[in-house]
Order: structure tokens, then C-alpha cells, then sequence
């Protein structure tokens, strides 16, 4: 009962402060210069005020913005971009027939150049044929499995997510655009109760620490937005691409609660509901993070 | 044998004559260190690159011994000075015997 009072209090105390302005220290205090310039061409919107109705974020930040300058530095130079290396060896997937059909991706898609020009900014989206909120990897999956007569990948797997960075890229500067209206909206909906729901042991949604205490440190690290329009990420810590649902499972993991399944109806509507958090945002991946 | 192994290099197309420029080089590699096991509890066998160098029409600019502790994909990044128009060789040699080259040349104005 003691600690049911102290967490009200608690709870109580953050929303307090988040209201004068834990943001406001947070901007000041952010490592200059702002802007993620792309090989010296492509300027990315790293900040943007989101639509009204979708968060309580007076504006959104790239996750690029939160981390140290060296590693800012290693994203903004794409030689110098660990993620790039998984895109080429996605190409050489792009082009391998797999499966009973005789097929590769380029067989109906062409180059990834033209054709998945702008796919990333709008997925998650609604999907006709499923009947449902349908991620970047499960539209993968469904044309392994039904066009080409292939086994389908593993959702976090290595191939999976080397294959949505080749895609990702290709939309890179274009901004996120994710549709919330229509079929997609009991989807999004969802994904929004999920994101403001306290789990785990620890209590925590994903507000708790994405929202009210962005820019703050948690042990050694700055907490993001926990924004996604970089994904996917290499991230310097374990050396590889690394997808949003994996993402999702270790915030969920730390909170100490049961995590849902990557490429579960669940995963696929928080994302969803993260992804409109960010919309204006430039599409930004493969980004480099801790 | 590695497999994926692709050399790249980075070298701006002119400079002024005499100025020093800035060289990045990366090759995707495994570098397998040897100390690690693999399920059964085997060592698995050391396969890195183990030398890298880089010269200008002939003549040493640098050349770097690696040690099994270097990480994945390694990445150099060093300056040069370019006397005259002509050419950066680089050449990477695997642990086994593979011997990985670049080259890219410059013009100085």
C-alpha cells in the first residue's frame, strides 16, 4: 500500500515537471550542430511540430539529434555509415532468385531505386488484400510466400532487416507520412492505448520515459523520442542492422514485463502509432546509434 | 576463406598540387579474432586481415599491421600530400593469403 501512495506521488511530481519544461533544458543543452547533412547534399528535418491530437510532444526530434557528435558524424557520411554495407549486400538478396517460382524481387520490382522510392515514408499502412495494418516485413514475407514459392524470413532476422534498410534508403529525406484515418484507425488507436499503458514491473509505458523525460539520462545513455524514422539501425553496441519490433521488445523487455512477438497484430499497431509520432520527420535510415 | 570481403575506398578527384588531402579506406571483413567458441565449444579458427597498405605512384604512404583485435569491417582514415597527378594503390592481405586491391587515381591542378 506504502509504495501504490509513493508511485501516485511520483507520477504526480514527473507530469509536474514535464509540464514547466524538462523539454525546454533538454534544447538547450543539445549538442551543436543540429543538422544531419547526408554526404554533404541531403539535409534531413531532424525537428518538426507534430499534428495536433497525436502526442503531447511540442516537437519531434530525430534520434539522431540525442546522440554524442561522433556518432552523429558517422551517420551524416555514408562511406563512413556501418548500416551501408548491409544495403549492398541487401542488393545482392534483391537479385537472387529464391523459391519454386523462378524469382527474384527484381523480377517484378525492378531497381529498388525506382521502384521503392517512397515506400518506407508511408508504411506501416493499411493493406487491401490482408485486411490489415501490414508492416514493411510482413509485405516481404507475403511476396516470398505467395509470388515467389520461398520460405519466408525470420521477422528480426538478418536478411529480413538488411532488405527494409535497401528500402528504407531509397525514401531517405522524404518525410514520414504514415495515414491514421480510414481502415488504419482502430489499428492506430491501439497502438496509441499500448504506447500510454504502464507494464511491467517497473510500471512503465513508453510515454514514461520517451515523453516526459527525453533528453534526460537513463544510467549512462540519453533517452530519445524513441522516434523510428531511422530505422533500421546499426547500432554500435552489437555491430548489425537492427529492426523496430526487436526495438520494441528490449523497451519492453526493461520494463520488466511479458514482451509481445515481433511481427505480432500488437507490434505492428504500436508501430503504427510511433511511426505518426514522428510524421514530417525525415525518413533517416540505416542510422547509427549506441 | 572470408566470404563478403569488398575493398572500398574514398579519394577526392583533384587537389592543388603539393596539398594534403584526406584518405578514407573500408573493407567489409569478418575478422574473426580466434578466441571465439562456436556451439559445441570449438575455437573458431583466426581469419582477419592482417596488413594494409597504401602508395602513390609507387611510393609508400602507410601501411598498418592489425592484430586480432581489431574490430569488424575495418575502417582508415588518414591524410595525404599529393606532389603530382597519378595513382593511390591499396592492397589489403587476408590471414588466408587473399590479397584484396584498390586503386584510385588523382589529378593535382
Amino acid at each position: 500500500m506504502k509504495n501504490k501512495s509513493l508511485n501516485g506521488v511520483f507520477g504526480l511530481v514527473a507530469v509536474t515537471t514535464f509540464a514547466i519544461g524538462t523539454v525546454s533544458v533538454w534544447a538547450e543543452t543539445a549538442p551543436k550542430p543540429a543538422k544531419l547533412v547526408v554526404n554533404d547534399e541531403s539535409e534531413m528535418v531532424t525537428e518538426v511540430k507534430p499534428a495536433e491530437g497525436i502526442s503531447h510532444l511540442a516537437t519531434a526530434y530525430d534520434g539522431w539529434r540525442f546522440r554524442a557528435s561522433e556518432t552523429q558524424a558517422v551517420q551524416s557520411d555514408d562511406f563512413e555509415n556501418p548500416g551501408m554495407i548491409f544495403v549492398e549486400q541487401a542488393l545482392d538478396n534483391w537479385n537472387k532468385v529464391d523459391g519454386t517460382e523462378g524469382k527474384s524481387c527484381a523480377s517484378c520490382h525492378g531497381a529498388p531505386e525506382e521502384s521503392m522510392v517512397g515506400v518506407r515514408a508511408s508504411y506501416p499502412k493499411w493493406d487491401e488484400t490482408m485486411g490489415k495494418v501490414a508492416t514493411i516485413e510482413m509485405e516481404i514475407n507475403n511476396c516470398r510466400t505467395t509470388r515467389m514459392g520461398a520460405e519466408p524470413w525470420k521477422y528480426t532476422g538478418g536478411e529480413m532487416t538488411t532488405m527494409n534498410a535497401l528500402i528504407s534508403v531509397q525514401s531517405r529525406g522524404m518525410p514520414v507520412n504514415v495515414a491514421i484515418d480510414g481502415p488504419a484507425q482502430s489499428a492506430w488507436e491501439h497502438g496509441k492505448e499500448m504506447y500510454y499503458t504502464r507494464t511491467g514491473e517497473l510500471e512503465l509505458s513508453c510515454a514514461s520515459c520517451h515523453e516526459q523525460h527525453y533528453g534526460d539520462k537513463i544510467r549512462a545513455e540519453t533517452l530519445s523520442q524513441g522516434q523510428i524514422n531511422g530505422f533500421p539501425s546499426y547500432r554500435l553496441k552489437n555491430g548489425k542492422l537492427n529492426s523496430i519490433h526487436a526495438r520494441f521488445k528490449g523497451c519492453v523487455r526493461d520494463t520488466r514485463a511479458e514482451t509481445y512477438k515481433p511481427g505480432s497484430q500488437d507490434f505492428v499497431d504500436l508501430e503504427l502509432y510511433v511511426a505518426s509520432r514522428g510524421n514530417g520527420l525525415s525518413v533517416s535510415g540505416p542510422s547509427v546509434r549506441n | 576463406m572470408a566470404s563478403g570481403v569488398k575493398p572500398r575506398v574514398k579519394v577526392p578527384k583533384s587537389a592543388a598540387a603539393g596539398s594534403s588531402i584526406t584518405i578514407k579506406t573500408l573493407i567489409s571483413h569478418k575478422m574473426e579474432s580466434g578466441r571465439r567458441k562456436d556451439k559445441q565449444g570449438n575455437l573458431i579458427p583466426r581469419s582477419i586481415i592482417n596488413r594494409f597498405t597504401c602508395e602513390f605512384n609507387g611510393q609508400p604512404v602507410v601501411e598498418v599491421a592489425m592484430e586480432p583485435s581489431i574490430s569488424t569491417n575495418p575502417f582508415f582514415q588518414f591524410d595525404a600530400k599529393v606532389p603530382e597527378s597519378g595513382e593511390f594503390k591499396f592492397t589489403w592481405y587476408d590471414d588466408d593469403g587473399s590479397v584484396y586491391e584498390a586503386a584510385k587515381s588523382i589529378e593535382a591542378t
